[in-house]
C-alpha cells in the first residue's frame, strides 16, 4: 500500500558534529523575532537531507520575514504563491519535476526533495483542503506545519490549532471569557486518517527528535507530514530565551506528545520520565495568565488537564505503551 | 496537410493539447469545460501524451499547481469556466505577475448567481484586470488554432505572460463542426520546445519566487509587468502570421468584415460574431453599408487599431455578452468608447447587452440593431447608451 | 549595498522580471545585530563544544569552524540576543550581558 524505504546507510539521525557541516539553507539576516521557534525548526528540518531541496512556503511569518525584497534568506529554490496553497504549490513543483525526470530532461539519479512550510493557519484552516488533496494524490513531498497555535503574522488571531483556554486577539480573555472555548483540532490524527506513509509530531526543542523525523520523512516515498509545535514569544507572551524550554515542557506535560506513525504503526518517540502537570507549561506563558485568576480560570485549567490526560492515554494505547 | 474531421469545440481543444503535449496539466472539472479535461485524461490513460496529469481537488489548487509547475520550469496547460475561473481569481493575478506562461482554455459561462451553466462572457470579463492575455475564438476551428498559438505567444521570451483561450460555452464547446486538425509533428514543430526562464528546478541557481514587496518596490515590479503588454500585442500578430504561413489560416488582433466603407457597424466577441457575418452579408445585399468588427484579442486591448477600424463609421453598436454591475455600461463598450475618445474620435456608439446566461441571440435581433443604427445615422440624434436585447419585461 | 542586493533606488528596468530575487541568500547582508538588548558572552574555557547552542540558535549566529565553536566569536552582525543559547547551555558558560556594557 505504501512505499516507504529509509535510504541505506543513513544514520538516523546524524550527530551534531556531522550536522555542523550541513550547507546553510536558511541564512542569518532574516527578520523573524528573537527567539522565534520557526527558524529553529526550519534549520533543523532542512538538515534532514543532503539532497537538493526546493521549498514551497505559505504566506505567514516565515515567508514574510525571510523574503523582504530585495533580501532573501533562502539558499535553496523557494516559492511563495499565497496563503492557503503551500501544498498545491508543492504539488505543482513536484509534478513538473516528475514529468521532466520521466522525459529524461532531469537526470534519472536526481533526488530532489520538496518541502512545504506553512503555519497552523495555512495548514489547519485555510490550507487544509490543499494539504488533504496533495496527500491523497500521493505527491512525494514533506509538509511541515510550523504550529504556533494562532495566526501570528496578522496579530495573534485564533486558529483551529489554538489550544483550549488560550488568549488570542479573536478569542481574548475578558470579564466574561476565559479565552478559547474549543479544544484544538487534532490535525495530526486527521493526517493519520489519510493513511499516508509518515506522520509525526515534534518540537524544535529536541533536535534529535526533529532532525531524525525530518531524515525519515525525506527518505519516504510519497507524502509525509510533521506537525511541529513552534513557540512564539510574541504571541504566547513569554521570554524569547525560553523557546526551547517551553517546547520541552509541552512534551513533558504531554500536552504535545512526540510521536510518529510509520505506515499506520504508532510509535512514541519521547516518554517523559515524570509526567508534569499542565500548569507548569501554562505558567510561563502570558497567553494563559488569565487562567490563574479566579474560579473559571481554575476550571479551564482542569479541563485542559483532563483533555491532555485523555489524549495521552489514547495515544499510549495506540503506541502499545499503555 | 491537416485532416478535416467533425469535432466539438471541447474536443478540438483537447486535440490541440494532445498535440502540444505539455509537461503538466493540473485541472478540475466544471461545466462546460469538463470534456476538455476528461478527453485529455483519456489521452493520458492511453499513453498518448507524456503529460503529468494532476487531478487536483479544486480550481484554486489547479491554478496554484499550474503556476508552481510553470515556475519549476516546464509547459503547463489547464481548462475551466465561470465559477472555476472565479475561484482561481486570487491566483490569476499571481501567475501573470510572476510572468509564468500558463495556457488556460476558458469555456465562457455565466458567473453565479443564480447558478447558470450556459454561455456568457462574465467569467473572462470578470478577470480582465488579472493580467492574462485573452484571445476569443468564434468557432471550433478557431478554438483549436488559438490554443496552439496561445502556447507560442505565452512562451516567447519577449512576452512570458499567461494566456486565456476563450470559446463560448455550449455554443462552441458542445457543437460539432468540421475542424481541420493539423499533423501531430507539424504542431509540435510549430510550437517548438519549451524555453525555461529562471526555473526553480535549476538547483545551481536558487531563485526566490514570490517574495514580499513593501511600498519601496511593488510599484516598480508592477510597472515592469505593464511594459510587457506592448510586445505581447506585437507577438500575437507575429505568431498569427507565422501560423498562417505554416497552416494557411492567418490570424490577427481582429477580423474586419466590410468595415472599410461601412456606415453602420457592430462589434462582437466570440460565436455571435459568426452570426453577425451572416447579417452583414444580408444587409449588404440590400444595399446597406453594414460592417462588423470581430474582436479576437481582448487583452492586450488593441485600442489604436480598434479606433482606426471604426473611425469612418456613422454609428456603431458594441455587443456585450456580459454586464458590469454598477458600471454605466458593459465592459467591452467601456473600453471601445475609451479607445475612440483617446483617438479624438466621436463616433456615435451604443451598447447592446445580450445573451446573459445563454439567452439566445437571433439574426433578426442583430438586424434590428442595425436598423436602430441606421436611425441614429439619419437622425443625427445621439445613440442610446445602453439597451438590452432578448430579455423579457 | 553590494552587487548582491538591488539598490534602494533601483528602477523598474534594473530588476529581474516577475519580482524574483535572483541573488540567493543575500539576507546575510542585512544586519539584525542592532536589535540586541542583551549580548551573549561565552566563557571559552568552560565551553565543552557540545554544540547545543549552535543547533538551537534561530539566527545561525553561532560561528562554527572545523566542528568547533570554542574560541570563535558570535556573529554579532546578526545575533538578536534572544538568550536561547545561554538557556540551553548544559554547563552555563554563556552569560547574557546588557548590550550597553559594550562600546562596539
Amino acid at each position: 500500500m505504501w512505499a516507504f524505504a529509509v535510504k541505506e546507510g543513513i544514520t538516523v539521525p546524524k550527530n551534531l558534529k556531522q550536522l555542523v557541516d550541513s550547507p546553510v539553507r536558511l541564512t542569518a539576516g532574516h527578520r523573524l523575532c528573537p527567539g522565534c521557534g520557526e527558524p529553529i525548526t526550519v534549520r533543523q528540518v532542512l538538515m534532514g537531507t543532503d539532497d537538493p531541496v526546493i521549498v514551497a512556503n505559505a504566506t505567514g511569518c516565515l515567508e514574510v520575514s525571510t523574503t523582504i525584497f530585495p533580501y532573501t534568506a533562502w539558499n535553496v529554490p523557494w516559492m511563495h504563491i499565497a496563503f492557503e496553497n503551500a501544498a498545491a504549490a508543492a504539488s505543482g513543483l513536484e509534478a513538473m519535476y516528475e514529468s521532466l525526470k520521466a522525459q529524461g530532461k532531469i537526470d534519472a539519479d536526481a533526488n530532489y526533495k520538496f518541502v512545504a512550510f506553512a503555519g497552523d493557519g495555512g495548514t489547519y484552516d485555510i490550507g487544509f483542503q490543499a494539504l488533504s488533496g496533495a496527500v491523497e494524490r500521493r505527491h512525494s513531498f514533506l509538509y511541515v506545519c510550523l504550529n504556533n497555535q494562532a495566526y501570528m503574522n496578522t496579530g495573534v488571531q485564533r486558529s483551529s490549532a489554538s489550544p483550549l483556554g488560550a488568549h488570542t486577539t479573536t478569542s481574548p480573555s475578558g470579564r466574561t471569557s476565559v479565552g478559547k472555548q474549543m479544544v484544538q483540532k487534532d490535525l495530526t490524527e486527521c493526517m493519520v486518517a489519510h493513511e499516508m506513509p509518515y506522520v509525526a509530531q515534534s518540537i524544535p526543542g529536541r533536535w534529535r527528535d526533529l532532525v531524525g523525523k525530518a531524515e525519515k520523512a525525506f527518505a519516504t516515498e510519497g507524502p509525509s507530514f510533521i506537525n511541529v509545535l513552534a513557540p512564539c514569544p510574541l504571541g504566547w507572551i513569554c521570554d524569547p530565551a525560553d523557546t526551547v524550554d517551553i517546547a520541552m515542557l509541552a512534551a513533558d506535560t504531554c500536552i504535545w506528545p512526540l510521536y510518529e506513525v510509520v505506515e499506520g504503526e504508532y510509535k512514541l518517540t519521547y516518554k517523559p520520565k515524570e509526567k508534569k502537570p499542565v500548569d507548569e507549561y501554562l505558567q510561563p506563558q502570558g497567553r494563559f495568565k488569565h487562567l490563574f485568576k479566579g474560579d473559571e480560570g481554575a476550571q479551564m485549567r482542569q479541563r485542559i488537564q483532563e483533555n491532555t490526560d485523555r489524549k495521552w492515554e489514547q495515544l499510549l494505547k495506540k503506541c502499545g505503551e499503555a | 496537410m491537416g485532416k478535416v474531421m467533425p469535432l466539438e469545440g471541447n474536443h478540438a481543444v483537447a486535440e490541440a493539447m494532445r498535440q502540444i503535449n505539455p509537461d503538466v496539466v493540473a485541472a478540475y472539472p466544471i461545466t462546460p469545460s469538463t470534456e476538455i479535461v476528461q478527453t485529455f485524461a483519456k489521452f493520458h490513460a492511453d499513453g498518448k501524451v507524456k503529460t503529468n496529469f494532476v487531478a487536483v481537488e479544486s480550481e484554486h489548487s489547479a491554478m496554484s499547481a499550474c503556476t508552481a509547475a510553470a515556475a519549476a520550469g516546464g509547459r503547463v496547460m489547464n481548462a475551466t469556466s465561470a465559477n472555476g475561473l472565479a475561484l482561481m481569481w486570487e491566483i490569476l493575478y499571481i501567475t501573470s505577475s510572476l510572468r509564468q506562461p500558463v495556457v488556460l482554455t476558458v469555456v465562457n459561462r455565466a458567473l453565479s448567481g443564480n447558478i447558470n451553466i450556459h454561455c456568457d462572457h462574465s467569467d473572462a470579463m470578470g478577470a480582465r484586470d488579472a493580467g492574462w492575455l485573452q484571445i476569443y475564438g468564434e468557432n471550433a476551428q478557431e478554438a483549436y488554432d488559438n490554443c496552439i498559438q496561445a502556447v507560442a505567444i505565452a512562451e516567447r521570451l519577449d512576452v512570458r505572460l499567461p494566456v486565456m483561450n476563450c470559446l463560448d460555452g455550449f455554443l462552441v464547446s458542445h457543437a460539432y463542426e468540421m475542424v481541420e486538425v493539423e499533423e501531430d509533428q507539424a504542431v509540435a514543430d510549430w510550437v517548438g520546445p519549451y524555453k525555461p526562464v529562471m526555473p526553480l528546478l535549476d538547483i545551481q541557481s536558487p531563485y526566490t519566487v514570490g517574495p514580499l514587496d513593501l511600498w519601496d518596490y511593488y510599484f516598480e515590479h508592477k510597472r515592469s509587468q505593464i511594459e510587457a503588454y506592448g510586445p505581447a500585442k506585437a507577438a500575437i500578430i507575429e505568431e498569427g502570421k507565422r501560423f498562417g504561413e505554416a497552416f494557411g489560416r492567418e490570424y490577427g488582433l481582429m477580423e474586419c468584415v466590410d468595415l472599410d466603407d461601412a456606415e453602420v457597424a457592430v462589434v462582437a466577441l466570440g460565436s455571435t460574431a459568426g452570426m453577425c457575418k451572416d447579417v452583414v452579408a444580408d444587409l449588404r445585399d440590400k444595399g446597406v453599408k453594414a460592417g462588423l468588427l470581430k474582436l479576437r484579442v481582448y487583452r492586450p486591448f488593441p485600442a489604436e487599431e480598434i479606433a482606426a477600424a471604426l473611425k469612418n463609421c456613422k454609428a456603431v453598436a458594441v455587443f456585450d455578452r456580459a454586464a458590469s454591475y454598477g458600471a454605466a455600461c458593459g465592459p467591452l463598450y467601456a473600453e471601445i468608447t475609451s479607445a475612440l475618445y483617446t483617438s479624438g474620435l466621436s463616433v456615435p456608439c451604443t451598447n447592446v447587452i445580450y445573451g446573459l446566461g445563454g439567452r439566445e441571440i437571433r439574426p433578426e435581433q442583430i438586424a434590428d440593431v442595425f436598423d436602430s443604427l441606421n436611425d441614429v445615422k439619419s437622425s443625427g440624434q445621439p445613440a442610446q447608451p445602453v439597451s438590452y436585447v432578448g430579455v423579457r419585461g | 549595498m553590494s552587487d548582491r542586493v538591488y539598490a534602494k533606488d533601483a528602477g523598474w528596468k534594473d530588476m529581474a522580471a516577475g519580482g524574483v530575487i535572483p541573488q540567493a541568500g543575500n539576507a546575510v547582508e542585512y544586519e539584525t545585530g542592532g536589535w540586541r538588548t542583551f549580548r551573549p558572552v561565552r566563557n571559552d574555557e568552560a565551553c565543552i563544544n557540545c554544540l547545543q547552542c549552535w543547533i538551537y540558535c534561530p539566527d545561525d549566529a553561532i560561528v562554527c569552524e572545523d566542528q568547533t565553536i570554542k574560541g570563535k566569536p558570535y556573529d554579532l552582525e546578526h545575533c538578536k540576543g534572544c538568550g536561547i543559547c545561554a538557556k540551553v547551555c548544559p554547563v552555563k558558560c554563556i552569560e547574557m550581558k546588557t548590550e550597553t556594557d559594550f562600546q562596539d
